[in-house]
């Protein structure tokens, strides 16, 4: 177990605007732990709406306020793979050109961590103390899997929770249909997407979905809300944090 | 060319989502597909991660193409076969006619080759008085339809057999039937006839090899090993990267399509074709042609950023994976082709504006990556092609695709640098959205460009106090 424990948060921007919930979930499971927590307060966005709709300039003028912003934290943490695959994947990429800045970027992206992923991988904990009394399935998001390849380390975080059933849906793995702009400027492909994704949630039988990108999570809510369904959707820290 | 309408991908796609026949279709070709692929590359003697070397024999064959192309067709040569570079589609189909001329050929019939889709080589054939027969049965009812291939080696995924039954029954003069094994009987001997009576068979080129100077046809029926031997003269068509240099290469990347295509450990017919009969030899052409294919690959090769889409040997293990072309089939693609491939490909060929909802229209979710034999990397392909549509390009002519959008991302990136700012409009926002219909705490309408969220999903509102806020005030 890591001896001297220090985050500093990087808060996703739907984390921090819509769901500032998850947020504190995440930082009552660091305290519960001991973790050392700082957390940059002109933090903004990471800029990957821009970067995934092909506005490079733009996304580096984000990258760079990124990087100076969290120039100092030894380990960033951050509730979203989504956010970390930016960090670690695509900012290097935006500074080819730019070696001062492409040192920079690379030491982030050496420095960035999912929340689960930094859990289990970097502190070593597979229990937290959790207790949720529910039927839980889980949904992978797709950077968080495929970007920066974690699957197992929700899972066994989840595994460990007292009181809670976990559930595999068909096709975990496949993704929810929110790709960010894709969901607004593609609805009706989005929305036959994230049907299916319902689908599978519903036909698991679980009472809770649980996932580790508010992203997708805003997305499947969306439509479950929208069905009038009473399954509850949550960020692993919401569940994690519960005793 | 063969038709270009992808830019009604926004209207054929809602089409395709409410064709409930053909989502079925689709749900049933990934559902199969899609995990045994991975099954079968879990099950190669090297492992999965023969994918990453032959992804490295590809590069490398891509990064030498000329070289490797030279050599191919020296090999050919020496074989006794002929071959033709085409600069573009047009220069194929009249070379080819030439060669249909000269042998004074009348009927042809054709292998499964997505290339010749590409450059409209039937329309171009019947337009000249020749008569042209698909062989492949999927190609075969998609030419009595009347239809484009909808997936690459599924060419007939959206029709049902009752569809096949009805379309047989009309085209063929035979009684209605929805047996699949008696529709592909009646194929096979309205088939049949057209391989005994023709003068001219074409195939695609699912690889060739240019160390030995082979092209190899990879099919489940049969029909390309009949369409390549039977007629007098034959001819191939490639596309200018599907080359292997060396056999061994060859080897690896056989293997892997036949997984990646259907998840077969090896296709039920293989040909490996070395040119013509030889004096003495029974079977096989008189004549064989091997016609290779630029029609703006060299383009795709000059750049940097797409040269690795060449490294594709479209076996559509792609298209059995992404969740988008899982719900809008193959048309609403508007070329050759589809899915994940289609989307890179496509824009490359036709034009990056003129296709650019191919671009835009996925979720960059990277089950294509992981699914495919060589590990091509599409989400990042994507990606570069949505910042030449972002900013233009002139290389490829592209002109910015949305200038308000541009500002919009400009004026963003500034506030997002200056948190203060940023603060501000959220509070703002927070303001503006008790405007909103709302019920049970959640927005149900949002307006435009957001709506399109809300047609479907609800969203939960901005919280009155940002959890960066919460922090400043010391939690």
């Amino acid at each position: 177990m890591n001896e001297n424990k220090k985050a500093t948060l990087f808060i996703q921007c739907l984390v921090d605007t819509i769901y500032p919930e998850v947020g504190e979930a995440m930082v009552q499971i660091f305290r519960k732990l001991d973790v050392n927590l700082s957390c940059p307060t002109n933090q903004t966005c990471c800029g990957q709406p821009a970067f995934n709709s092909g506005y490079r300039k733009e996304a580096r003028k984000a990258a760079r306020h990124f990087i100076q912003v969290f120039e100092n934290a030894e380990m960033i943490v951050c509730p979203s793979g989504s956010c970390v695959t930016m960090v670690r994947h695509h900012y290097p990429e935006l500074f080819t050109n730019e070696p001062h800045w492409l040192q920079r970027a690379n030491s982030a992206a050496a420095r960035t961590y999912e929340f689960t992923e930094y859990l289990v991988d970097v502190l070593g904990f597979e229990d937290v103390g959790a207790k949720y009394h529910a039927k839980l399935t889980y949904h992978d998001s797709c950077h968080l899997l495929r970007g920066i390849g974690v699957k197992e380390q929700p899972r066994r975080l989840l595994s460990h929770v007292q009181g809670a059933e976990f559930i595999e849906m068909n096709n975990s793995d496949q993704c929810c249909g929110f790709g960010g702009a894709f969901s607004v400027k593609y609805a009706d492909i989005s929305t036959a997407m994230v049907t299916e994704k319902v689908k599978n949630i519903i036909e698991s039988g679980a009472d809770t979905v649980v996932g580790c990108d508010m992203g997708c999570l805003m997305n499947i809510q969306g439509m479950l809300s929208r069905m009038g369904s009473k399954i509850k959707v949550k960020h692993i820290a919401q569940i994690l944090s519960s005793t | 060319m063969t038709e270009i309408t992808t830019e009604n991908y926004l209207s054929e796609a809602k089409r395709a989502i409410k064709n409930q026949v053909l989502q079925n279709a689709l749900a049933d070709l990934q559902h199969r597909f899609g995990t045994e692929t991975a099954l079968a590359y879990q099950n190669l003697p090297e492992g999965p991660e023969l994918r990453f070397k032959a992804h490295d024999i590809r590069m490398h064959t891509i990064d030498n193409l000329d070289v490797i192309l030279d050599k191919l067709a020296e090999n050919v040569r020496k074989n006794g076969g002929h071959v033709f570079f085409a600069n573009n589609g047009k220069d194929a189909i009249e070379y080819s006619l030439r060669i249909a001329r000269k042998h004074n050929v009348k009927r042809v019939v054709k292998g499964k080759s997505m290339v010749t889709e590409e450059i409209g080589l039937n329309s171009a054939f019947i337009e000249s008085g020749l008569d042209v027969s698909e062989t492949d049965l999927g190609e075969y009812i998609i030419q009595l339809a009347g239809e484009h291939p909808s997936h690459i080696i599924a060419p007939a995924i959206h029709k049902t057999r009752n569809d096949v039954g009805k379309l047989f029954s009309e085209k063929m003069g035979i009684p209605y039937i929805t047996d699949p094994a008696k529709l592909t009987q009646a194929a096979r001997k309205a088939l049949r006839e057209k391989f005994l009576a023709a003068d001219m068979g074409t195939s695609g080129c699912n690889l060739a090899c240019a160390e030995t100077g082979h092209i190899t046809t990879v099919s489940n029926e049969g029909n390309i090993r009949m369409a390549t031997t039977m007629p007098k003269v034959y001819i191939a068509f490639m596309g200018m990267e599907r080359v292997a240099a060396r056999l061994e290469d060859h080897d690896v990347l056989i293997r892997l399509l036949c997984r990646g295509a259907s998840a077969q450990n090896m296709a039920t017919y293989v040909s490996y074709i070395g040119g013509p009969r030889y004096p003495g030899q029974a079977d096989g052409p008189e004549e064989f042609h091997l016609v290779i294919l630029d029609n703006g690959r060299s383009r795709i090769l000059a750049d940097e950023d797409f040269r690795e889409m060449l490294c594709c040997i479209r076996c559509a293990a792609c298209l059995n994976v992404c969740p988008v072309y899982g719900k809008i089939g193959g048309h609403s693609y508007g070329f050759t082709y589809s899915g994940p491939v289609g989307a890179v490909v496509t824009p490359l060929l036709v034009g990056i504006n003129k296709a650019k909802h191919l671009c835009l229209g996925e979720t960059l979710c990277g089950a294509c990556k992981d699914q495919c034999p060589v590990d091509i990397d599409i989400p990042r392909m994507l990606l570069a092609l949505r910042s030449k549509l972002a900013e233009g390009d002139s290389v490829w002519g592209v002109t910015p695709a949305d200038r308000k959008e541009k500002s919009m991302y400009r004026a963003w990136s500034w506030m997002i640098s200056h948190r203060g700012v940023y603060d501000l409009f959220l509070k703002m926002a927070a303001f503006g959205q008790k405007f909103l219909p709302q019920k049970e705490g959640m927005i149900r309408w949002l307006p435009p460009p957001m709506n399109g969220w809300t047609q479907s999903r609800d969203m939960k509102p901005i919280a009155s106090e940002s959890f960066l806020q919460r922090w400043r005030k010391g939690s």
